[in-house]
């Protein structure tokens, strides 16, 4: 079953026309030079008035924690239970953390603390979204 | 009347310095309404106005209080007990019945103006719009007779609950996701306290070590302190504590979160009179007396909340409590934190210090006597997994226990101050409540 198709604004839209072209970029604070993803309209540790920019990162990372989704509320993802559900820290900046699914590892086997490395799904066509996935 | 929606009444910083009433705004009445697990859609005796009305009506028996001495009425006017669920909590529309109920005011929403219609108050002159949950409503309204915008206020929470598995539908049966939803929901994360926790409470098992399994100790003790709750779900349903054996086979939700870690929706309704202290000596029952209010909502730094973050922030609700109290973790007697997740509770139990308990200790310390007739009476409510998703309990026990009424429930140990909250790590509110104005 596909997953849950994001819809861009105003402020992610330059996100995702970046993970569209397989690129992972997050903002980053002009004022305290810290990384920041979700997007913002400020910077959220500072809340510097000098902006924040996109920057585009490496895109590795390490499994934090996970959990399985057994019973969720989503009804798209249903059919998927059980899943994964890791937290991704960012090697560059690890206060920056995503969620995956980790394609291609079984529920309930997920390596906490291994490496990660992002890599893009489409979930709509033309969609895409940021993933991650166990480097062997 | 007047609506004040500008009244600045928030304790939502560090370093405010004890709270300038502090003991002069008193607790005087109290009122639940049944707990029932839904509401039919159609028994308008047991709709959440009907029951809503039932708790004032208790409330202001309980302290002496007409209805024309009411002039303060803060009454979270949201669906289920908040606005968390987004529209996927919304049951509306429907089909609707003669006044009082010919809107979804009275059915599954309740506000001041419905209030002040159908009961038929005359004077209030304070009923804010747009009013958050009880961790915060009580502050406002302790705020408010404190600083003198009402006299004698009432306090109402109302927790709806229709029939269908709960927050199925609305937003979260959409293919799409907006909003601040983009960035959890395409890998899963409905939104809510459980997804919240559930990671820092991963991230404390192996940071400190222990099992999920040993939130049981805590869980069948939040049951057992329900059973002792008269008014509550588990007792007026005959819910029997779960087994260690129940527990551990119980279905999983997010796993390691199983469904006895999480609260019971139900329907009920529960009111609160709050009044000047000097006002209060003139009431009809024992006042209890508001040392301190504090809020928190905390901005999330990145996606998920993690360990280092939801320690810090609960570090800072202690700190702001204490200093607003004028007390610190040793003058604490009643400990009534949240538990809507059982997995958010150690947070808070370790963040205040609660009978000396740091960081990593928690667990071990639920495995000890936390009964309500041993040394360490934790959580002596039952709270929300003892007597449903009321979110009124921690009060209730809290006055309770400082008037040494609670009954079968009533502690042991010295019962002069109480710690009561609905708050999460990031978001909600505390209140401190003393026998005795200082």
């Amino acid at each position: 079953m596909p997953k849950i198709i994001p819809v861009p604004d105003e402020l992610s839209q330059p996100f995702w026309d970046a993970v569209n072209e397989r690129r992972l970029i997050v903002q980053n604070c002009i004022g305290c030079d810290r990384l920041q993803y979700p997007p913002g309209v400020d910077c959220r540790v500072c809340e510097s008035a000098t902006g924040v920019e996109w920057k585009e990162v490496e895109g590795k990372g390490h499994i934090a924690a996970y959990i399985v989704i057994e019973d969720g509320r989503l009804n798209r993802r249903m059919p998927d239970q059980p899943y994964n559900l890791a937290l991704v820290t960012l090697d560059e900046d690890p206060t920056v953390n995503f969620y995956s699914n980790l394609p291609g590892t079984p529920p309930y086997e997920v390596p906490v603390g291994a490496a990660v490395e992002v890599t893009f799904e489409e979930v709509a066509p033309g969609q895409l979204i940021h993933e991650w996935k166990v480097v062997e | 009347m007047t609506s004040s929606n500008d009244f600045q009444w928030r304790r939502d910083r560090d370093g405010l310095g004890v709270w300038e009433h502090r003991g002069n705004v008193a607790v005087v009445g109290y009122g639940h309404s049944p707990v029932d697990r839904r509401w039919d859609g159609v028994d308008l005796d047991s709709s959440l106005g009907a029951y809503t009305i039932m708790a004032c009506e208790k409330a202001m028996e309980q302290a002496g209080v007409t209805i024309d001495q009411v002039d303060g009425i803060v009454c979270c006017d949201s669906h289920i007990a908040g606005g968390s669920g987004g529209t996927a909590s919304q049951w509306a529309p429907r089909p609707y019945f003669d006044p009082p109920y010919d809107s979804e005011y009275g059915l599954t929403l309740i506000n001041a103006q419905w209030l002040i219609n159908t009961m038929g108050f005359k004077n209030v002159k304070f009923a804010p719009t747009g009013v958050p949950t009880i961790g915060e409503m009580v502050g406002m309204a302790s705020q408010a007779v404190g600083d003198g915008v009402c006299s004698t206020c009432l306090v109402i929470y109302p927790t709806g609950n229709m029939e269908g598995r709960y927050r199925r539908g609305g937003e979260n049966a959409d293919d799409y996701a907006r909003g601040a939803r983009q960035w959890t929901v395409p890998w899963g994360n409905h939104g809510g306290n459980d997804f919240i926790n559930i990671f820092p409470h991963r991230q404390y098992l192996m940071k400190y070590g222990g099992e999920h399994e040993d939130l049981v100790h805590f869980v069948r003790n939040q049951h057992k302190n329900g059973m002792l709750t008269p008014w509550g779900y588990n007792a007026t349903h005959n819910i029997q504590p779960i087994s260690v054996e129940d527990y551990i086979g119980s279905r999983p939700i997010l796993n390691p979160l199983r469904i006895w870690d999480c609260d019971r929706p139900v329907n009920a309704s529960a009111a609160y009179v709050f009044t000047t202290a000097e006002r209060a000596q003139d009431m009809k029952s024992q006042p209890v007396y508001v040392l301190n209010h504090s809020q928190h909502n905390f901005a999330f730094r990145t996606t998920q909340p993690d360990l280092d973050e939801v320690e810090m922030w609960t570090d800072r609700q202690a700190a702001r409590m204490y200093e607003g109290a004028g007390l610190g973790p040793a003058d604490v007697d009643i400990f009534n934190p949240y538990d809507g997740y059982s997995i958010m509770t150690q947070f808070f139990l370790e963040g205040f210090q609660w009978h000396g308990v740091k960081r990593g200790e928690a667990l071990s310390f639920y495995a000890g006597d936390i009964t309500v007739k041993g040394p360490h009476p934790f959580s002596s409510s039952g709270g929300n997994l003892g007597n449903g998703r009321t979110r009124t309990a921690m009060y209730t026990d809290s006055i309770e226990q400082l008037r040494g009424t609670a009954g079968d429930r009533q502690v042991t140990v010295r019962a002069e101050t109480a710690l009561c909250a609905f708050s999460t790590p990031s978001s909600g509110g505390w209140l401190m409540l003393g026998k005795y104005p200082s």
